[in-house]
C-alpha cells in the first residue's frame, strides 16, 4: 500500500500527459501498449509468435515442398541437407513444410480450447467468487469434481465419450480447462470482492452485474489472462496426446504433436529432426508465457 | 472498459428524493436494538453453536445535522456497527428508522433508496478506491447507477473534486496509486457526496492521515457538512478528534453502549468507569497534569462468551456482586436535583439509584418528575 505519492502539485507522470482527459478508458490500454512496447523480451516473443502464425496461414505459399509427398529413398535426412533444410521424417516428408502446415492445427489446437474455455471459465469463476457462500459452494464443488480427475484422462474421456474429431478434441480440451480457469478467476474474484471499493460501489446502489462489470472485471482478468496464457502449452501438448490415440487429428495431418509422436521411433537415428517438432511446442509455449508476463507487468499500473 | 458501461437510463430525478421530511425534531436515524452475531465456524459437533457477539442490542438516535462519534477500542464493535447501518451486513434482529421511515420492511424506506441517504468513508483510503478507474470514473459511478448521463455524471465528479480542493484539471484522470493518502481520502468523501447523502458514515475516515492532514481533512468535513446540512456518524478511536468534531459521544464497549451524552459532558464529567479509564489514558497537552491513575488492566473478555452481569466487571475497580448478577441498562443520569437528563445516559450501577451498588445508595431515587416521563413514554 506504500505507493510513491507525488505532491500536491507535481507534474503529472509523463504518460498521463499524453492522453486525453476525458477518455481515460481507451488510454489506459494506449498506456498498456506504450509500457509494453518498451518490453524487449515481450516484443520479441510477440514477433515469434506473430511469424508462425503468418506462416501457418499462408502455409502452401511459405512453404517449399508438398508436405504430404512421401519418399522412400529420402527417410530421415538430416538438418542442412540438400532441398531438405530441417531433414525430412520416417517416410521422407519435408520437415519444414509439415512444420509449417503444422502450425495451422497445433495453433488452432492450442489456442481455441484456451480462449473458450477462458470465456467461460472466467464468467463462472467471477460470479461464483463475487456472490460468495452457498453459491459459491455449490458451483465449485461441481468443478472440482472435473479438476479431481488429471487432465489427460479426462480430456481422453471426453474425447472418447464424443468420438473422434477435431472439434470434438476442440469440445473436450475446453471442458479440461473451464475448471481450472474457474478456480482462479474465483480465487482473485474473492479477494477483490472483499476490498472496501466493493463495499463502496454496493452503497452507492449498484446491482451485482453492474459492479461485476465494472468495478470486478478489471481487476480480475490481468491474473486469469496470465495463467490462461500458460494452459495454452498444455494444451498444445494434450492435444498431440489426443492425436497419437486416434482421437484428435489423424495422420497423414500435419500436426506438431501428432509429428513429435510418430518421430518418437527415429529419436536415436536422428536424434535432432525427432526434437524439432518439440522444439516448436516449446518454442510457442515459452512465447505465450512471456509475451503474457510482459503484458501482465504493462498492466500493473504501480510501475 | 468503455465508458457507455450504463446501459439503462432511469428517471433522474430520482436520485434526489431525498428531502427532509418529519421536521428538525424528528431524528435522522433511530437505531433500536441492533443485534450482530458472527458464527464461530466450529466443528460440527460442537454444541451449543457459538458465536462472537460483535453488537449486542445496541439502540441511540442520530438528531438532524448533529455529528454523534463512536468511540471504543479495537474490537468492540465500532467497525460492525457502522456495517449494519450501512446495510452491507444483516442484522441479526433489531431495526432501523430512517427520518421515520423503517429501513427495508412492509411499507417503509426500501433498501437502494435507504442506502442513498446514506454514504460511507472507509478507513483504508486505497482499499476503498479501485485501482484500474481513475478518479473521475470512481466518482461518477454512484450518479451514472442512478441514471445520470456520462457528461452530468463527469461534470458532476469534476465539480465535487473542485469543492473537495483538488483541481479537476490536475486530478480528473489520475489513478489512486499517483496521489498521496490525504488526496485519496479527498476523492473518497467527493465519492461519497456524489449521490448527495444527508448521513455520512465516517469510520475512522482520518485515522491513517498523519496529523496536519488529518487537521485539513477534518476542516473540509466541517465546512462540507456546514454546506450541505449533512449529518455525521464519526466512528473513531482519537479521542482528540471527537472532541473536536463531535456534538454527541457515544462509548462503546464488547458489542454494548455503556455511555451516551454530550460530547462537553462525557469528557468532563464522564460516569461509567469505562469511559473515565479510556480518557484518562488520552496524552495531556500539559506536562503539569500527567495521567495519575494507573492504565486499565488486562484485555477485554472474549465476545464469544461474554460475561453475564456487567461486561466490564472483570476489569473494573468498583466492581461489586450485583454486577455479576444483574447487567445493567442504560438510563438517564439524574442531576443531583433528582431529574433526570435524558440527553446523557450510562449503563452503570454506580449511577442506577436503587441497584443495589454501594456507591449507588447516596443517588436520589425515582422523583414524580421522573415518573411522569416513564409514564408519557408507556402511554
Amino acid at each position: 500500500m506504500s505507493a510513491t505519492a507525488p505532491s500536491l502539485f507535481a507534474p503529472a507522470l509523463p504518460v498521463m500527459a499524453l492522453l486525453p482527459p476525458q477518455a481515460a478508458s481507451a488510454g489506459y490500454w494506449l498506456s498498456v501498449w506504450q509500457r509494453l512496447r518498451r518490453d524487449r523480451v515481450a516484443m520479441a516473443c510477440a514477433v515469434i509468435l506473430l511469424l508462425l502464425v503468418v506462416a501457418a496461414v499462408f502455409a502452401p505459399w511459405v512453404a517449399p515442398a508438398d508436405p504430404f509427398k512421401t519418399s522412400m529413398l529420402k527417410r530421415l535426412q538430416h538438418v542442412g541437407s540438400a532441398g531438405h533444410w530441417l531433414g525430412t521424417d520416417e517416410l521422407g516428408r519435408d520437415l519444414l513444410s509439415r512444420l509449417i502446415y503444422g502450425g495451422r492445427l497445433s495453433l488452432v489446437m492450442g489456442i481455441v480450447p484456451v480462449a473458450l474455455a477462458f470465456v467461460v471459465g472466467t464468467s463462472i469463476g467471477v460470479v461464483a467468487g463475487f456472490l460468495g457462500g452457498k453459491v459459491n459452494m455449490v458451483v465449485m464443488r461441481t468443478l472440482d469434481v472435473f479438476y479431481a480427475f488429471p487432465s489427460v484422462l479426462l480430456a481422453v474421456a471426453i474425447s472418447g465419450a464424443m468420438g473422434p474429431g477435431l472439434s470434438n478434441s476442440l469440445m473436450a480440451l475446453t471442458i479440461v480447462f473451464i475448471p481450472q480457469i474457474a478456480r482462479v478467476a474465483e480465487s482473485v474474484t474473492t479477494q477483490v470482492a472483499k476490498l472496501d471499493y466493493i463495499d463502496a460501489a454496493r452503497m452507492s446502489g449498484a446491482g451485482a452485474l453492474t459492479i461485476i462489470r465494472v468495478q470486478v472485471l478489471g481487476n480480475v482478468l490481468g491474473p486469469v489472462f496470465v495463467y490462461a496464457t500458460g494452459l495454452i502449452s498444455v494444451c498444445m501438448i494434450l492435444a498431440s496426446g489426443l492425436s497419437f490415440l486416434g482421437l484428435g487429428v489423424r495422420p497423414p495431418e500435419a500436426e506438431w504433436g501428432l509429428m513429435l509422436n510418430t518421430l518418437r521411433s527415429a529419436i536415436f537415428n536422428n536424434p535432432v529432426v525427432a526434437a524439432l517438432p518439440g522444439a516448436m511446442i516449446f518454442m510457442t509455449s515459452i512465447c505465450f508465457n512471456l509475451l503474457a508476463d510482459g503484458i501482465r507487468s504493462a498492466m500493473d499500473l504501480r510501475r | 472498459m468503455s465508458l457507455n458501461w450504463s446501459k439503462k437510463e432511469k428517471p433522474v430525478s430520482k436520485l434526489w428524493s431525498t428531502a427532509d421530511r418529519g421536521g428538525p425534531a424528528q431524528p435522522l436515524l433511530a437505531v433500536r436494538g441492533l443485534v450482530k452475531h458472527f458464527p464461530v465456524r466450529d466443528p460440527v459437533w460442537v454444541r451449543p453453536r457459538r458465536a462472537v457477539h460483535a453488537v449486542d442490542g445496541i439502540s441511540f438516535e442520530v438528531a438532524k445535522g448533529e455529528t454523534l462519534g463512536i468511540v471504543g477500542e479495537s474490537g468492540c464493535g465500532k467497525s460492525t456497527t457502522a456495517r449494519l447501518i450501512a446495510r452491507l451486513l444483516t442484522p441479526d434482529q433489531g431495526s432501523l428508522v430512517f427520518d421515520g421511515e423503517g429501513v427495508a420492511e412492509f411499507g417503509g424506506l426500501s433498501l437502494p433508496d435507504y442506502r442513498r441517504s446514506l454514504q460511507m468513508v472507509f478507513q483504508d483510503s486505497f482499499a476503498s478506491l479501485n485501482p484500474r478507474m481513475t478518479v473521475e470514473d470512481t466518482i461518477s459511478f454512484g450518479p451514472r447507477v442512478h441514471g445520470q448521463s456520462p457528461v452530468q455524471a463527469l461534470a458532476r465528479a469534476h465539480a465535487l473534486l473542485d469543492r473537495v480542493g483538488l483541481q479537476a484539471s490536475q486530478f480528473a484522470s489520475r489513478y489512486p496509486h499517483e496521489l498521496s493518502g490525504g488526496q485519496r481520502q479527498r476523492i473518497n468523501i467527493a465519492r461519497a457526496l456524489a449521490l448527495q447523502p444527508r448521513l455520512l458514515i465516517l469510520d475512522e475516515a482520518v485515522a491513517a492521515l498523519d496529523k496536519s492532514v488529518q487537521a485539513q481533512v477534518l476542516n473540509l468535513l466541517q465546512e462540507l457538512k456546514a454546506e450541505q446540512g449533512l449529518t455525521y456518524l464519526f466512528i473513531s478511536h482519537d479521542l482528540h478528534v471527537v472532541q473536536y468534531l463531535c456534538d454527541r459521544v457515544m462509548v462503546m464497549y464488547l458489542g454494548q453502549v455503556v455511555e451516551i451524552g454530550p460530547v462537553g459532558q462525557i469528557y468532563s464529567a464522564a460516569r461509567h468507569p469505562y469511559t473515565q479509564a479510556l480518557l484518562s489514558a488520552v496524552p495531556s497537552m500539559d506536562p503539569a497534569r500527567r495521567t495519575a491513575l494507573p492504565p486499565l488492566a488486562g484485555d477485554p473478555p472474549n465476545p464469544i462468551n461474554p460475561p453475564a452481569g456487567c461486561r466490564f466487571r472483570d476489569r473494573c475497580s468498583y466492581a461489586e456482586a450485583v454486577c455479576a448478577s444483574s447487567s445493567p441498562v442504560l438510563d438517564p443520569l439524574k442531576a443531583p436535583d433528582g431529574l433526570a437528563d435524558a440527553s446523557h445516559q450510562v449503563a452503570c450501577h454506580m449511577a442506577t439509584a436503587g441497584s443495589g451498588h454501594s456507591a449507588a445508595a447516596q443517588l436520589p431515587t425515582a422523583t414524580p418528575a421522573l415518573a411522569g416521563i416513564s409514564e408519557l413514554e408507556a402511554a
